[in-house]
């Protein structure tokens, strides 16, 4: 079993649309919002862009999460992108259940343009979440015992 | 001057890359006309100190077939590397990990559990399992490390050319070897036997939109012939799989499993028939979408049939709780010998 | 461009941006980082990269050291990334090879410890980033100097107005056999009781006589091909079996048509011929033949009166179906709105009660050109009481969460109007809030008050026929909550006046599709921005003004009609458009066919070659939003700019201070 080490601090990549999520974690840096500094964004032009293979490669390369927000449903910059975005995430979820990874570690957020608080609390929260779960350490999963 | 030399192994694989080969039917006596070949492990009996007592980089040709799992296969993949000029992955278990490598869903101490103690036949009351060394009258036998992890050819060992095929048809596997004879291989690191489109390429099915409310297993209903068996629900990987092959599943209306891996493009297989398979349901209510998924019985199979070893995240999570107390592991690598892993039952 | 990151000569330029990162990020040790990253040729930080200096500092650095690409650590990408995308282009490097990297919003104005960790991490990103930038020009395209306004109502009559009076061409399409939409149904209108036709009628004129207006009533747009600047729309005129050019409007077909059926415009409530124009004051004068009651044409030449009677032979019933294609540069979508159907409300009556009507209904009937030539009849009996209840189908979970706008000031218009014209008559008014917000609106409410209008807050829960005592007798009896009071009232009416709410129209999802557009939750089309762009779409080039956007009076209306007019004419005017370099292209050799894609653009822009069997994007339409890409399940279409090999390396060098664990167990 991997014991974290004291200093164990998350790393959680973001994948956040340029419309909504994104200047949503810009407000929340113009209002001077203290967060958790454990999220790492990815800008993306629509969250109908991200590729599961993105999550995937994200955990492989030693996320201890990841979080994709966009925008709330409806509200989509190019329409429909986030309705793609929820399908692919339910399905990609169920792999990652299989795959072991809980559920914790992978969230899907709708984040408006002028919601800068709730992308701090989200933040917040998602940190001191996977921070419990411990590190995911994949490397460490493909050693032999 | 002497024939070039050709090596046949087989790893972690179920013998059906030896029956493609074998397949080649009057053209394999070709094959034994133009190549000395100098192991082949299924047919001829050739013993692994041959091999050893070989130059290095004297076999021209080696196809290996079959994945990595365990220390055996792995010693016979560093030896032919250091034998051969050109070393072939062949088949999609030594390209991709191939059927075995769904053992990554599990590990070592989870596989034996249920083989050794849990299954319904099985009356093991003493806990025996497999030693890697035991006395017998006669001297010591051994028995290869069964590693937690399954891996392909490369992930072991660096690899010149990958045909993929459970098993590669015939047409491809002649075409390779007709290749390497008349000295006409691309560069070092590609796919060959295969072309660079998907399965789609091969499919003669009629391809409309496609919007699906469902999907459904192959015995669920009665697909029609001609049109696109995954615009009917059935999921088929065909969009997500390097064709080549000439579509002979879907021909006899069954959905393509992936077999022949990812298309030239794509990192992870997998993820990107997921991705697919998702965008093409008709409906923007999260709870039908919830459904949808639900129904789908094994993702990760459907995902990872034949590369899950070659996928990005590679296994799944390993539980290492699972150890029992008491056991401990020491890597023990005697010269030129197995690998050897003393193990203390509890 | 490097295939090879480590061939990348990327120059790194990290902002202190004052304090502002510099207070909380170690600038010098993420220099020192950046430094010694593979690709990075070189490193420099400074106080205010955007300002002169700071800009000089890259230029120099581009020209003398030849770097190929430059990443920006310092504010949000969308403060400066254009400012920093012109000193590239002015530095003979293409501007999209900078990759801007964020400190500030993202790291140092939020993180008092590990911004500097965090900041290494993201530029890290940045350069992997970098490595795999791929240059792109940018296109411009011309556009064509008209405008198609859709919707012959007020608001497309003003927006068509205003283009027009401007020089330029425009196509106005109304579906209707005359332009004025719901508003020329009116009668007075609040706050100010103007007759709405006599306001409205020198608009219609106007727009029949413009130079610049091309009028096309009874036509519908069927299909709009194109984009931004070019649009291209194919438009069906419904045949009217009346010559235009040949009808002076006398009316004596009409007159002497044998054959009645229901008038739309009367809301049912009065009848007009088979050969008609809906209203007096019709633009154009012209009547249409309505196929489904005329007799000529159901039973194959019998009849013909309009035929004999018309002297300037102007009946044609050969005319067919005609299509007609426009080439536009702009596109103002005016459709309007419907009226919510209260039959669905049982409980009020409305269908089973013939004196429960809708406040259009109610228009029509104080209207001098209505069905009872504007005396307020119902049952053949003036009423002396009415009951008007509000938030019809409004205000309500089950029908709409949205509040009407315009229905407590008409129903306050409503009361005077009854008062007005049947001496003595009681209203009554069943509110939940009088919404009484605009210029003269609160005004107006104190006048109604003291007129006499009783105010009753509450929502009724039935209108009921049956009477408990005398005074209910042949009446109509509203049932409701008084919540001021605290009880529960009968008032006995002799009419209801329901309050329906403003719906979206029956085909606004056809619309929607017909133009690329979006609806809101509410099902209205939807703006750009709540807030600062409520005419502009999603889709560049086409705008939405009046109730098509969402309920509203006709002041607003009007508003919004010349905030479309100003945004078709800036565009117009302009001459040229930029399209989105970052866009979607399908690799030729990777795409076998699957179809997949096709349906998922938002935007159509993703058509099938047969020949070839493949995708095909149109660049002119593609926004870039990458749903396509994620999709294709063989890769074989690419996001320019945001390609599978750039984020993936960005994700990868994003990790890169991820360590395992040290205890293990």
């Amino acid at each position: 079993m991997v014991v974290p080490s004291d200093n164990y601090e998350p790393r959680i990549v973001g994948f956040l649309c340029n419309w909504c999520a994104y200047q949503g974690a810009d407000l929340a840096g113009t209002s001077r919002m203290a967060y958790a500094p454990n999220v790492r964004i990815v800008r993306v032009m629509c969250t109908g862009r991200i590729d599961p293979t993105f999550v995937l490669k994200a955990f492989s390369s030693g996320a201890d999460g990841v979080i994709i927000a966009g925008c709330h449903p409806g509200d989509c910059h190019y329409s429909e992108g986030n309705y793609k975005t929820t399908r692919r995430i339910a399905f990609l979820r169920k792999l990652l259940a299989q795959m072991g990874i809980d559920g914790e570690r992978f969230r899907l957020e709708w984040v408006s343009a002028g919601e800068g608080a709730k992308w701090a609390q989200i933040a917040d929260e998602m940190s001191a979440a996977v921070k419990e779960k411990g590190p995911l350490a994949w490397r460490e999963n493909l050693k032999e015992a | 001057m002497s024939k070039p030399k050709l090596a046949l192994y087989w790893a972690a694989s179920c013998g059906g890359c030896e029956i493609a080969v074998v397949r080649l039917y009057a053209k394999i006596l070709d094959v034994a006309a133009f190549f000395d070949i100098v192991l082949w492990p299924c047919i001829m009996d050739f013993k692994y100190k041959d091999v050893e007592a070989l130059p290095d980089k004297s076999i021209d040709l080696c196809l290996f077939n079959g994945a990595v799992r365990n220390s055996e296969q792995e010693h016979m993949a560093h030896l032919l590397r250091e034998k051969s000029k050109v070393l072939v992955a062949y088949g999609t278990c030594a390209y991709l990990g191939g059927i075995p490598g769904l053992a990554n869903v599990a590990n070592r101490e989870a596989i034996f559990q249920r083989v050794y103690h849990e299954t319904p036949s099985t009356i093991n009351d003493d806990g025996v399992r497999p030693q890697l060394r035991y006395q017998v009258p006669e001297g010591e036998l051994t028995l290869p490390v069964f590693y937690d992890t399954v891996r392909t050819l490369a992930q072991v060992v660096p690899v010149e050319y990958f045909v993929p095929g459970c098993p590669p048809v015939k047409e491809q596997t002649e075409a390779v070897l007709q290749a390497v004879i008349e000295g006409r291989l691309p560069a070092p690191g590609s796919v060959v036997g295969a072309s660079d489109k998907t399965v789609c390429d091969d499919c003669t099915r009629i391809k409309e939109e496609k919007r699906v409310r469902g999907f459904y297993r192959p015995y669920e209903i009665i697909p029609d012939p001609s049109r696109c068996l995954l615009e009917q629900g059935i999921i088929c990987a065909g969009p997500a799989t390097r064709g080549g092959c000439g579509g002979p599943c879907l021909s006899v209306n069954m959905p393509c499993r992936g077999c022949y891996g990812p298309p030239p493009n794509v990192v992870d297989q997998g993820g990107k028939l997921l991705s697919a398979l998702a965008s093409i349901i008709d409906s923007q209510d999260p709870d039908e979408i919830e459904r949808v998924a639900d129904a789908i019985p094994d993702l990760l199979g459907i995902c990872y049939l034949f590369g899950l070893p070659a996928s990005l995240l590679r296994r799944v999570r390993q539980d290492r709780r699972a150890f029992p107390a008491g056991v401990t592991g020491e890597l023990a690598r005697e010269q030129g010998d197995l690998a050897v892993m003393t193990q203390r039952a509890p | 461009m490097a295939e090879d990151k480590s061939e990348a000569k990327i120059g790194v330029y990290i902002c202190h941006c004052g304090s502002n990162i510099a207070g909380t990020v170690d600038v010098e040790e993420v220099t020192g980082f950046a430094q010694e990253q593979g690709p990075v040729a070189v490193a420099r930080n400074y106080k205010f990269m955007c300002s002169e200096p700071g800009q000089a500092l890259i230029k120099k650095d581009i020209e003398d050291l030849g770097l190929d690409g430059v990443v920006v650590a310092a504010c949000s990408p969308r403060m400066h990334e254009p400012t920093f995308r012109r000193v590239c282009e002015a530095a003979g490097l293409n501007p999209y090879r900078l990759d801007m990297c964020n400190i500030r919003e993202q790291c140092s104005w939020v993180h008092k410890n590990g911004a500097t960790e965090k900041a290494k991490a993201l530029i890290s990103a940045a350069i992997s980033r970098a490595c795999y930038l791929e240059p792109l020009e940018r296109r411009e395209v011309p556009v064509a100097p008209a405008a198609l306004v859709v919707g012959g109502g007020i608001a497309g009559i003003q927006a068509a107005l205003k283009v027009a009076d401007a020089g330029r061409k425009v196509y106005l399409v109304e579906r209707e056999p005359s332009i004025g939409g719901h508003m020329i149904q009116l009668d007075k209108t609040f706050p100010t009781l103007d007759c709405s036709a006599c306001i409205l009628t020198p608009k219609m004129a106007a727009v029949k006589a413009h130079p610049n207006i091309e009028l096309m009533t009874y036509s519908e747009v069927v299909d709009v091909q194109g984009y931004v600047g070019n649009f291209k729309a194919t438009i069906r005129r419904k045949p009217r079996y009346v010559d235009e050019s040949l009808c002076t409007g006398c009316g004596i077909c009409w007159e002497k048509c044998p054959w009645k059926a229901e008038s739309e415009f009367d809301c049912g409530l009065g009848q007009r011929k088979a050969i008609y124009t809906p209203f007096p004051q019709a633009v154009p004068n012209v009547p249409v033949i309505d196929p489904e009651h005329c007799v000529y044409i159901l039973r194959d030449g019998k009849c013909g009166a309009c035929l004999k009677f018309c002297e300037r032979g102007a009946i044609d019933f050969s005319q067919t179906e005609k299509m007609v294609e426009v080439e536009v540069g702009a596109i103002i979508v005016a459709t309007g709105y419907d009226v919510f159907d209260p039959s669905a409300m049982t409980r009020y009556g409305y269908t089973r009660f013939p004196n429960v009507i809708t406040s259009l209904e109610f228009e029509r009937l104080c209207n001098a050109t209505g069905p009872t030539g504007g005396h307020i009849v119902v049952n053949g009996q003036e009423p002396k009481s009415v009951g008007i209840i509000h938030c019809v189908g409004s205000r309500d979970r089950k029908y709409h969460e949205y509040c009407s706008r315009v229905c407590c000031m008409y129903a306050l218009k409503f009361a005077h109007l009854i008062r007005e014209k049947i001496e003595g008559a009681n209203v009554y008014q069943f509110y939940i809030d009088m919404r009484c917000y605009g210029k003269g609106f609160e005004e107006f409410y104190q006048r109604a008050g003291s007129e006499g209008v009783t105010f009753i807050r509450g929502r009724p829960a039935q209108v009921t026929d049956l009477a408990i005592n005398e005074q209910e007798q042949g009446k109509l009896v509203v049932v409701s909550e008084n919540t001021l009071v605290g009880a529960v009232m009968r008032v006995p009416v002799d009419m209801v006046i329901l309050c329906p709410a403003m719906e979206p129209r029956a085909d606004a999802r056809d619309v929607a599709r017909l133009f690329n557009l979006s609806q809101s939750a509410d099902g209205f089309l939807l703006e750009r921005h709540a807030k600062l762009e409520p005419v502009a779409t999603a889709n560049d080039g086409v705008f939405v003004v009046g109730c098509v956007q969402g309920p509203k009076d006709i002041p607003d209306t009007v508003a919004q009609a010349l905030a479309g007019a100003a945004e078709a004419l800036a565009l117009i005017d302009k001459g040229k458009v930029e399209l989105e370099a970052a866009t979607a292209v399908v690799d030729e050799a990777a795409c076998s066919g699957c179809k997949i894609c096709l349906p998922l653009c938002p935007y159509t822009a993703i058509t099938f070659n047969e020949a070839e069997k493949q995708a095909l994007i149109n660049e002119a339409l593609c926004k870039g939003c990458g749903v396509c890409v994620a999709a294709c399940p063989a890769a074989a279409i690419v996001a320019r700019h945001f390609t599978d090999q750039q984020i993936l390396a960005e994700v990868e060098a994003l990790l890169v201070d991820a360590r395992p664990a040290t205890a293990e167990v």
